[in-house]
């Protein structure tokens, strides 16, 4: 929902990047305000996913110009957990395995350390079970996933569930969604914008990379973006998706 | 490989600190000389002497086994200094007679040595070079008639126990290492529980190698008695030095009927520095034999330590419905090698047994499991476990799996898993975008995968076997 008087989270001015000597991102703007849903599409190597990674401060990744902040706090100070913990979310297209670590232990760790970090208190196992099976009916999931090692055998369809369980216990300002449409089947795809609908507030903000329209039948946008070539070349509201889909991208590229 | 993976993995040595106290050595070398002056300088009786010297002979016809994977530049044998001990200053009676020097020691790596102060109930031998430097809480464990002290002080006064079991599960000549240790040992512990008597605290040795050029080749005898029960602890630090020290010891595991030995070690000697400069060859044989019917034995070790590492803690499985367990993590970062894991050797009917391996490899080190499970025909009905987990940090190290199976009664039940993981920077990335540092992280990981191990830990053991692979990983991840 679109409100110019609510809160900026995010605010990017000109971001450029790299990874491996290669400039991916070439002058980046974008403003995200509280309440706000973004949709990022573009072609493959336009830099959208590279986008999510620099802002989450993945390693491989090198910021060579611009500015970024989060909440006003320049956000290239922080490290990738200090960002975490300041509210920023991403669910990643390509979910790790951790053999050995249960769900339910890395929930609860992640959870302890963000309710360290805002002054509140703790929850112990048995309080936390009670916060996880309510959140776990948010994706549908059965309570035995919670025992599982994270990511350990999952299918794509479940691994996505899975971030968007992490996303719901940790509650985060902006949600960062990666990708999560790709290799969901329809019901899965039904479930996740389901549970990503529910976690949005006035105080939150998701910002969803995509190549397809069919994720925003379900999470509606207020702002559609258009990537190319490491910038974004064009924004619109949801109709722009329609249109990208109905006449591809060259279409956009030939009007530049 | 990121910052805060590296320096997670590469945390310095804590231990390696040289304590500065005059010892007396024999020179370097090894003769038959050598092996009478230290018998002498023992005041051995004759027979042992014998025993020496026959495993010194049959020695001499051995070679170097060069099956394990590991490699290092041959040894010699004669640039080693086979005795060192702390110079007497007067004959000990009591702990405030141990040299203040050495006491400091001990203090620094955590060792109790005051009874007084020892709140864990932990009786404790300590080992300091080749001599045993006192044993804590003697006097009231002989009360109940458990006999745990040095090993010299066993020869001295309970010969003919010694006599009865010494050699009797590892042979003089078992193999190269354990020849040699016949030998040469030193020192060493010894238990004996009596008939009957659970040991009403852990009884814990604690190794220190400090002389440089020394090798340690000590012996632990532990005698457990008819329906009696023991666990046994075990501690290894060594100073840094440059060049390799030589670490060969023999523990001998006697389990008679209904009788329960728990044996648990964390090794952490000195591992060289990250170019694989310096650091302990750990050669040790390590075997239990389950004599009596219905008799356990149950190893579980945490290797961090060595720069090169060479054990397989085992189980002979003679009495009838005797069970073995291996519990090993055994964690190799930088250059180190370990080649490690078990053997169970199935003789009576009905015997079992459980082998949990975990090996993590981190840096550009090599960690190999290598394991026997041998079902012998009149095993009717044994059964075996097996599980083997390697986990790789980072992408230039290497892990191997060397299991055999071997069977020759068709009653037999033989299970074995195994799998393979990899800890990289996506992982780690994955965590801090979770809001967790590395530290966290790596620690969250390692008591992941070790878990089914530490379980099996005593608590204290648990805990510093915990923050002891914490700080071994530092920085290796990332």
């Amino acid at each position: 929902m679109i409100n110019k008087a609510s809160k900026v989270l995010l605010e990017v001015k000109n971001l450029k990047a790299e990874v491996g000597g290669v400039e991916i991102l070439k002058g980046v703007d974008l403003t995200v305000r509280a309440g706000e849903v973004h949709a990022i599409m573009g072609i493959n190597g336009s830099g959208k996913s590279t986008f999510s990674k620099v802002l989450a401060g993945h390693p491989d990744y090198t910021v060579t110009g611009g500015q970024a902040s989060f909440e006003g706090q320049d956000l290239f100070s922080l490290e990738p957990e200090q960002r975490a913990r300041a509210g920023i979310f991403l669910a990643f297209q390509y979910p790790v395995e951790i053999p050995g670590v249960s769900n339910s232990a890395l929930l609860r760790l992640a959870y302890n350390t963000l309710q360290t970090e805002r002054g509140l208190e703790e929850l112990d196992p048995l309080e936390f079970d009670d916060l996880i099976q309510e959140k776990i009916k948010v994706v549908e999931m059965d309570p035995s996933f919670l025992g599982r090692s994270v990511n350990e055998g999952f299918s794509g369809g479940e691994k996505k569930r899975n971030e968007i369980l992490q996303m719901a216990v940790l509650a985060p300002k902006l949600a960062i969604l990666d990708e999560t449409d790709s290799g969901l089947d329809i019901d899965a795809l039904r479930i996740v914008a389901k549970g990503v609908n529910s976690l949005l507030s006035s105080d939150n903000a998701v910002v969803m990379v995509t190549h397809y329209q069919r994720l925003l039948n379900y999470i509606v946008p207020d702002y559609v973006h258009v990537m190319d070539g490491g910038r974004i070349v064009r924004t619109g509201g949801k109709e722009l998706a329609l249109e990208l889909e109905a006449r591809g991208y060259d279409w956009l590229r030939a009007a530049a | 490989m990121s910052t805060a993976l590296h320096n997670l993995v590469n945390q310095p040595y804590k231990h390696g600190f040289v304590t500065d106290i005059e010892t007396e050595a024999v020179a370097k070398g090894l003769s038959e000389a050598v092996i009478r002056l230290i018998s002498e300088k023992k005041e051995e009786p004759e027979w042992l002497l014998e025993f020496r010297l026959e495993a010194y002979r049959h020695w001499l016809t051995m070679e170097d086994p060069g099956w394990a994977n590991v490699s290092h530049p041959p040894i010699d044998f004669q640039d080693i200094i086979y005795f060192a001990q702390p110079k007497p200053k007067k004959q000990l009676n009591s702990l405030d007679d141990v040299d203040p020097e050495l006491r400091r020691t001990f203090e620094k790596l955590g060792v109790p040595l005051h009874e007084q102060k020892l709140m864990t109930g932990v009786a404790v031998d300590v080992i300091f070079d080749s001599v045993s430097v006192t044993t804590t809480y003697k006097a009231k464990l002989a009360e109940i008639g458990i006999i745990f002290c040095s090993f010299s002080e066993a020869v001295r006064e309970h010969p003919e126990l010694v006599k009865q079991y010494l050699g009797s599960v590892v042979p003089t000549g078992d193999n190269f290492y354990a020849a040699l240790n016949s030998a040469v040992f030193t020192d060493g512990s010894f238990c004996y529980i009596p008939k009957g008597t659970k040991c009403p605290m852990d009884l814990s040795t604690y190794f220190r190698i400090n002389t440089e050029g020394s090798g340690q080749f000590e012996r632990t005898l532990i005698i457990a008695e008819e329906g009696s029960s023991v666990c046994y602890l075990e501690g290894c630090t060594a100073p840094q030095f440059d060049t390799n020290q030589l670490h060969a010891a023999v523990v001998e595991l006697v389990a008679l009927d209904n009788a329960d030995i728990k044996y648990s070690t964390v090794q952490n000697w000195y591992a060289g520095d990250e170019n694989g400069k310096g650091g302990i060859y750990n050669f040790v044989t390590k075997r239990g034999l389950c004599k009596g019917v219905n008799s356990k034995i149950s190893w579980t070790q945490v290797e961090t330590g060595s720069a090169i590492t060479w054990k397989y803690p085992s189980c002979v499985l003679l009495g009838d419905n005797s069970t073995g367990e291996f519990y090993s993590v055994a964690l190799t970062n930088h250059l180190q090698q370990a080649d490690t894991g078990t053997k169970m050797i199935h003789i009576g009917k009905n015997t079992r047994s459980k082998i949990i391996a975990k090996g993590i490899s981190a840096g550009r080190s090599n960690n190999s499991y290598r394991g026997l499970v041998k079902v012998g025909s009149r095993a009717t009905g044994a059964r075996n476990y097996s599980q083997c987990d390697s986990m790789l940090i980072g992408d230039r190290c290497v892990a191997n799996t060397f299991p055999t199976i071997d069977v020759q009664n068709t009653t037999a039940t033989i299970e074995h898993e195994a799998s393979t993981s990899k800890i990289g920077e996506d992982q780690m990335f994955f965590f801090a975008q979770r809001g967790i540092g590395s530290e966290e992280a790596i620690s969250m990981i390692i008591n992941g995968f070790c878990k089914d191990v530490f379980v099996h830990l005593p608590m204290e053991f648990a805990v510093e076997a915990t923050k002891l692979l914490g700080l071994k990983l530092e920085g290796s991840v990332g």
